[in-house]
């Protein structure tokens, strides 16, 4: 909604939980945004919008961020026009997420000031905030959210604060801040750590943290959603809110510190702020190791606060998610299991095939490794159990980092060849059935291009490439995996069978996209 | 210190915890019960756990309000309400509730005398109603503002019905 409200002029990312609802409501609210094959690609078009002066968001599960890595790193050294923001959406608990990695590391890695919601209202307002600083240093500005910060709705009151208007779209040469050479960068370097210095001080001054006074006795320095725990557990408590995380309020946090006997940091994930206090020379409590892992609650902010080393209780496990019945995975698997395959596979609901009652999938990693992991596994592993070797990938998955797997598979493959199994259901299924370039619609659902898979395979010269519905003809999908397994040559097997829950929204975007427009 | 009981400066929320398996409409049930307490002027927070549901997986979601509500999350053992659409997923969710916490679940409502089954979520919001200071239009209008008007009728009156049916299991003290 703030996106919107400022004009921003468009909207990128990869779908991935909890980041995904974001772009669809700044569409549905008459924005333009765009899902891109992958995160890098996603911020490499918003860094284009902000070369031209325009306003552009980015969005992104956690693990985005790291195939996004390398444009992020240098863009920070740049001079944008317009405003950039990357939204990253970290997910500790890791409710659906394969690591829980704390992505306010990279703002300290790569140089990216960083804002930090802890609710609703603040996700607006620091989106605006966002916008404000990226323009003021003509810089990237990373805005980390959480699963309880994205997955949580709470009141949101628009026009609590000014938005600068968007400037129109320009271009302006600036050869030397934009062309990351030696000679170029070199300079680039200093000038953000400059930059970065700048805006330390004007955190301490004037930067979007809160000071709630309280006790003199227990003062607690914390960010993002554990804020809401602690006021919750300790309305009594004098309370330091860094809203703005990197670069950090040092002397906001020093002068915090020894206004009060006990200084505790209540932090959810990686001790960030711990360390960012004690590198500054301020003395800190931190909390349980134990307490980095899994998210926090109110109940475990409370056992900090009191030192309570009890056991916690433990949650009854809920019910694991399975394969929807009639799924066109479930005949994949089973043919696998049937031919004893060791199943190289990857991320997408067909994840579930590790599970029971198939647990036929035998590694997952990140996005689109199963094809590399699967040749180094065909390259080092003795031939009988080399050629049993199968990737696993979905269709969203191919088209985000897939397709420089099969480059790889073309140009070094092993002597038993390798087979490849492209899971096509029509949608990113898992995320909540978004589309992808291979659907050849856009995230409105509207007609596009549409890569074909089966094209780009032969074109990259496999030598045996299949399409078959594994739900149609589960026998004729068993005896062509058998098959390729059989001859030492590339294959690629195209398993094609819309997703059942996507299946009625893809016949409705299929019959409105041939009705002729006006 | 820092124990104290929560809120008592600003009055305590009232914290309903529904859970159900994907697909069965959890969400769609907190989205009403906010948006009757939003409509009541209160502050509203809800979260939720949904990454892998609509495979069928444990789903549950966390509505909190009251004059000034700060974390999204109920803690655990203090939800006043435990609205439970799938009978096997009581025992999981139990933990979330408090002593004297009620409990209401669909194992309380005869699906047969509803007009579609599939309105039990809706339902079950009916037996919760009982137990809250909220107008029953309050109900109709959200109920009306969160489905598709051809799914309206079937909701209001499975609300109605489960009004009608009865108010939940009181936990033991």
């Amino acid at each position: 909604m703030a996106a919107y409200d400022c004009g921003v002029r468009l909207g990128t990312g990869y779908p991935g939980t909890p980041s995904t609802e974001i772009l669809e409501t700044f569409e549905a609210l008459g924005g333009r945004a765009q899902w891109s094959p992958n995160e890098k690609v996603a911020l490499e078009v918003a860094i284009g919008v902000a070369f031209a002066g325009a306003r552009a968001i980015v969005t992104m599960k956690h693990v985005g961020l790291n195939v996004a890595a390398d444009p992020l790193f240098t863009v920070a050294s740049t001079r944008l026009d317009g405003a950039l923001v990357v939204v990253s959406a970290d997910d500790p608990g890791m409710a659906s997420s394969q690591n829980e990695q704390d992505n306010r590391r990279y703002a300290l890695a790569a140089g990216v000031a960083m804002l930090e919601p802890s609710d609703s209202q603040e996700a607006y307002e620091f989106t605006v905030r966002a916008i404000e600083i990226s323009e003021r240093w003509q810089v990237p500005v990373l805005l980390r959210m959480t699963t309880r910060v994205c997955h949580s709705k709470s009141v949101v009151r628009r026009g609590t604060v000014a938005i600068p208007p968007p400037r129109a779209a320009h271009f302006e040469h600036d050869l030397p801040s934009r062309v990351m050479i030696p000679a170029y960068a070199r300079p680039a370097h200093p000038r953000l750590r400059k930059k970065l210095a700048e805006m330390a001080a004007w955190n301490d001054e004037a930067g979007p943290n809160q000071l709630i006074p309280g006790s003199t006795k227990l003062g607690i320095i914390t960010s993002g959603a554990a804020f809401l725990h602690v006021r919750e557990v300790a309305p009594e408590a004098s309370v330091l809110k860094i809203g703005m995380t990197y670069p950090l309020p040092a002397e906001r946090m020093r002068a915090f510190a020894a206004s009060v006997e006990r200084c505790i940091v209540i932090e959810e994930g990686d001790p960030y702020l711990v360390e960012g206090a004690r590198a500054a020379c301020i003395a800190v409590e931190d909390k349980p190791e134990i307490y980095r892992f899994g998210e926090l609650t109110s109940a475990r902010v409370r056992r900090i606060l009191d030192k309570d080393a009890s056991p916690e209780p433990k949650r009854v496990a809920g019910k694991m998610p399975a394969f929807c019945p009639g799924c066109p995975h479930r005949s994949v698997y089973t043919a696998l299991k049937n031919l004893d395959c060791i199943v190289s596979g990857d991320i997408g609901c067909y994840s579930l095939g590790a599970l029971p009652p198939f647990e036929a999938m035998d590694t997952m990693v990140c996005m689109g490794a199963s094809i590399g992991i699967g040749l180094g596994l065909r390259l080092s592993l003795p031939p009988e159990a080399a050629k049993r070797v199968v990737s696993v990938i979905g269709d969203s998955t191919f088209v985000h980092s897939g397709i420089t797997g099969l480059v790889e598979m073309i140009y070094n493959p092993p002597e038993s060849g390798h087979v490849v199994v492209i899971l096509d259901n029509g949608t990113t299924a898992m995320t909540g059935l978004q589309e992808h370039p291979g659907t050849g619609r856009t995230l409105a659902h509207a007609k596009t291009g549409k890569v074909v898979f089966e094209e780009l395979a032969r074109t990259l010269g496999i030598q045996n490439v299949y399409v078959i519905d594994p739900t149609a003809e589960p026998e004729k999908f068993q005896q062509t995996i058998q098959d390729c397994l059989d001859r030492p040559e590339l294959s690629v097997v195209i398993s094609r069978h819309n997703c059942l829950l996507a299946n009625r929204w893809i016949r409705e975007y299929e019959r409105c996209n041939e009705q002729p427009t006006d | 210190m820092s124990s104290q009981p929560t809120n008592v400066a600003c009055g305590k929320p009232t914290n309903v915890v529904i859970a159900g398996l994907g697909g069965q409409g959890v969400i769609k049930a907190s989205d009403i019960l906010a948006d009757v307490a939003f409509s009541a002027g209160l502050d509203v927070k809800k979260s939720e756990l949904h990454g892998m549901s609509q495979r069928g997986g444990s789903v549950s979601s966390d509505v909190r309000f009251g004059e000034r509500v700060f974390s999204p999350m109920v803690p655990e053992g203090e939800a006043d309400f435990l609205v439970v659409i799938a009978p096997d997923q009581v025992p999981v969710n139990t933990w979330m509730m408090g002593q004297g916490g009620v409990l209401i679940d669909a194992s309380l409502i005869d699906e047969s005398s509803l007009p579609n089954k599939k309105s039990i979520n809706v339902a079950l919001l009916g037996m919760l109603s009982r137990h809250l200071p909220f107008p029953i239009e309050a109900w109709n209008d959200a109920i009306g503002r969160n489905l598709p008007e051809k799914l309206q009728e079937v909701n209001l009156r499975a609300f109605s019905i489960g009004r009608a049916n009865g108010q939940g299991v009181e936990r033991e003290g």
